[in-house]
């Protein structure tokens, strides 16, 4: 008898107070003749007595579910003998309370099994047969008299449709703050694991320190065993590599955007757009390839070729291709902004004469300004963001340098570093990773919040 | 009347496409289209979008110092008309314009001539207050910068001021020139359009419905200053109103369905109209 079987009996259920609700209401009204004197469609009493019979049970199943576990458990335990609890650690009870549910549900054992643990096991599952027991005959009990209240309560003076609409607005409700609270405790737990870091390193050395080497020794005896946790290195290494981008990005991405709204005829915008967003849908992981073994060599190569001495993972590299990225996230945002400067404009500039440059350069960017400097910014809360790339071609030296050609570090490639391999989760190492993405989300959340509200202003002068 | 033009429209359709060509030009503008001193002149001039037709066959004069008014049902050609005078279809893909359209005897179509310095010379204020989004001062000097009309800041600031007075704007704005046109009211910004199409100095001005955004007070105000406007400008208007016609305009000009079926002095074709088409429309009979 598994859940699911019950899940499915309960839909039946619901099916049948559906019809039943509808069925009821016509009868009561006096007829299919009669269906104008209903306050709502016969369809909402149907919907309406569904949801009686369904909600209620439901969430019983789902206490219950919750629940059933930590009673049977708790009821177990409290009968385990006292000779075998005695003296045993919170932990090692945990693990015969284990056993015992393995046991229960005939899966293996990690230690012997001795008759008390046998007994126990027996139990454990009585206990959860009971359980289950009872746990079907409550919910089908819940779900029939939920029906038949709906049954008993459907009139047609009753206002269906409106207590239906109630009770989607509820569930519209919960489910948008499902997605709220998720954000919450994502931020929350970056939070406290931050804070916990700060604990270990002063905030002034992590904000203001230019030395980063979070290796900590594993032994007290080893050099270094404290870790450098100065991250201005990881700032300005993102800064170079992101500055990088957007100087690849906006002018290729604006302009390529002003051709397309202003110049290109319709079919090749037809073409040309698409190629271009084509971009926008490559795996940043290709991204990072192309960077660490197509851009860097010929970075490296060319810079021979002058006298330059270059990193095989360079910041030039990883910038480059971060910036090609960026592109047809550019060019389509400063596209729609353009497309919404309003043509009367181009026709009032047109009609003084002036040229279809003039047009663009005194009239249409200025009136579109604002949107390209929130789709800019956008753009550069993405670059501080992205990883894949400056992973692979911009390296792992925490290199406090403003030489481009040089290999440099950034917040998110660090992040990967600290989290990924075996990890203590309670060293400063690990916790810093905490510190350098709350670091991160609060810089782009206040890029984007910028970015948004320059956009959104923008949006008000025409609309 | 509009049963014989059901009537029309019938035996149209059932016309063969060689009758359908010559049909296309088979209203005769009643009426003399020339102007005594014309400035701009228009033969035969027909406007395609596409495959369809808007403007057929039109003949007309703007003489100097005249307001000429364009009046007639909606989507009969006129605003296209209009924006033929200046080449501002250009702008539309597939439009193509055919016939003889000169300014001072210069063809404007010509394949020499272009169209950037000809909207120069034809200015063109539309239906919607369109002020650029900058500064009062920045609206009016846009053109003459563009052209390079002045030499130094001081003939700038001359030029603004006297396009403004000339726009009957001046007073209203003169100590709030750094503030945005777009914070102007509706008449205003209409006005303001004006000084900056004047700004240029133009020799004629287009106008498509400059009123019909406006409230009543705005209007009579608008229409004052296109009447004071006629004495340094020729002046072609395309109005909904027909008061407004009948206020500002020496000569009207009736047309129909892509046709100019009449044309004379404006006190005619209100009092007197010729067409059995014009006395429908301007006694309220369609339209």
């Amino acid at each position: 008898m598994h859940t699911w079987t019950l899940i499915l009996l309960l839909l039946a259920v619901m099916a049948l107070a559906y019809h039943l609700g509808m069925k009821r209401a016509i009868t009561r009204v006096g007829g299919l003749k009669q269906i104008n004197h209903l306050h709502s469609l016969p369809a909402y009493y149907g919907v309406y007595a569904a949801l009686w019979a369904g909600i209620p049970a439901l969430l019983l199943l789902g206490l219950w579910l919750g629940f059933q576990d930590h009673f049977i458990t708790a009821l177990v335990t409290a009968q385990l003998p006292p000779d075998l609890v005695a003296a045993q650690s919170a932990g090692q009870i945990d693990l015969i309370l284990n056993d015992i549910k393995n046991l229960a549900t005939g899966n293996i054992v990690s230690a012997t099994v001795t008759p008390e643990i046998q007994a126990a096991a027996t139990q454990f599952a009585r206990f959860e047969e009971l359980s289950t027991q009872a746990q079907w005959l409550a919910v089908l009990a819940l779900a029939l008299g939920g029906a038949s209240f709906a049954w008993s309560r459907t009139e047609p003076q009753m206002r269906a449709r409106n207590r239906v609409e109630s009770v989607f607005l509820v569930i519209m409700v919960i489910f948008s703050s499902l997605a709220i609270l998720t954000t919450l405790g994502i931020v929350l737990s970056v939070l406290f694991e931050s804070l916990r870091f700060f604990e270990l390193v002063s905030p002034l050395e992590f904000f203001f320190g230019t030395n980063w080497s979070p290796q900590i020794a594993l032994r007290a005896d080893q050099v270094g065993a404290t870790g450098a946790f100065g991250a201005i290195p990881l700032f300005t290494g993102t800064l170079m590599v992101s500055l990088i981008a957007m100087v690849v990005a906006v002018p290729i991405g604006l302009m390529s955007a002003i051709y397309l709204s202003e110049y290109a005829s319709r079919s090749v915008r037809a073409i040309a757009k698409p190629i271009i967003e084509v971009l926008a849908g490559i795996p940043t992981v290709v991204y990072g390839f192309f960077a660490a073994l197509t851009v860097a060599p010929v970075i490296r190569e060319l810079g021979a070729a002058v006298g330059l001495e270059v990193a095989s993972e360079s910041a030039l590299a990883a910038g480059l291709v971060m910036g090609v990225m960026i592109i047809p996230f550019i060019s389509s945002l400063a596209d729609d902004v353009i497309n919404a400067v309003p043509q009367a404009l181009r026709d009032g500039s047109y009609a003084l004469g002036a040229t279809q440059s003039e047009t663009i350069r005194l009239v249409v960017i200025p009136a579109a300004l604002p949107g390209i400097v929130g789709g800019i910014l956008l753009a550069v809360s993405r670059a501080i963001g992205e990883t894949m790339i400056v992973v692979m071609a911009a390296g792992m030296a925490a290199n406090l340098t403003a030489n481009p050609l040089d290999s440099v570090t950034t917040v998110t490639v660090q992040i990967v570093t600290l989290l990924t391999g075996d990890q203590e989760f309670d060293s400063a190492k690990t916790l810093a990773a905490f510190a350098l993405g709350l670091t991160l989300f609060v810089v782009t959340l206040a890029l984007n919040v910028l970015a948004l509200s320059i956009v959104r202003k923008y949006r008000e002068q025409y609309e | 009347m509009s049963t014989t033009v059901e009537a029309m429209d019938k035996a149209m359709s059932v016309m063969t496409s060689a009758e359908l060509a010559s049909a296309q030009h088979s209203r005769e503008t009643v009426g003399d289209f020339t102007a005594a001193e014309p400035r701009m002149v228009c033969r035969n001039v027909d406007v395609w979008y596409g495959n369809k037709q808007a403007i057929k066959n039109v003949s007309l004069d703007i003489g100097k110092n005249e307001v000429v008014s364009m009046i007639g049902p909606s989507g009969c050609g006129k605003s296209t008309f209009l924006r033929s005078l200046n080449r501002m279809n250009d702008t539309i893909v597939d439009c193509r314009v055919t016939g003889s359209i000169q300014l001072d005897g210069e063809e404007i179509y010509d394949k020499k001539l272009d169209p950037v310095p000809l909207r120069a010379r034809v200015g063109m204020v539309f239906q919607k207050p369109n002020p650029f989004p900058k500064s009062i001062y920045e609206n009016v000097a846009y053109g003459p910068r563009i052209h390079g009309l002045t030499n130094n800041k001081a003939e700038l600031d001359e030029l603004v001021e006297a396009s403004l007075q000339k726009a009957g704007l001046w007073k209203e704005v003169k100590e709030r020139l750094d503030q945005p046109g777009t914070g102007l009211s509706g008449g205003q910004q209409q006005r303001l359009c004006i000084a900056r199409t004047i700004a240029v100095s133009p020799e004629v001005i287009l106008m498509d419905e400059p009123c019909s955004a406006l409230d009543p007070i705005a209007t009579a105000i608008v229409e004052e200053l296109i009447d004071e406007l006629r004495q340094n400008y020729s002046i072609a208007i395309v109005t909904h109103s027909m008061q407004q016609a009948a206020r500002v305009s020496q000569r009207t000009a009736y047309f129909h369905l892509g046709d100019l079926i009449e044309v004379g002095e404006t006190n005619h074709i209100f009092t007197n109209p010729q067409h059995k088409l014009t006395e429908d429309y301007i006694t309220g009979r369609f339209g």
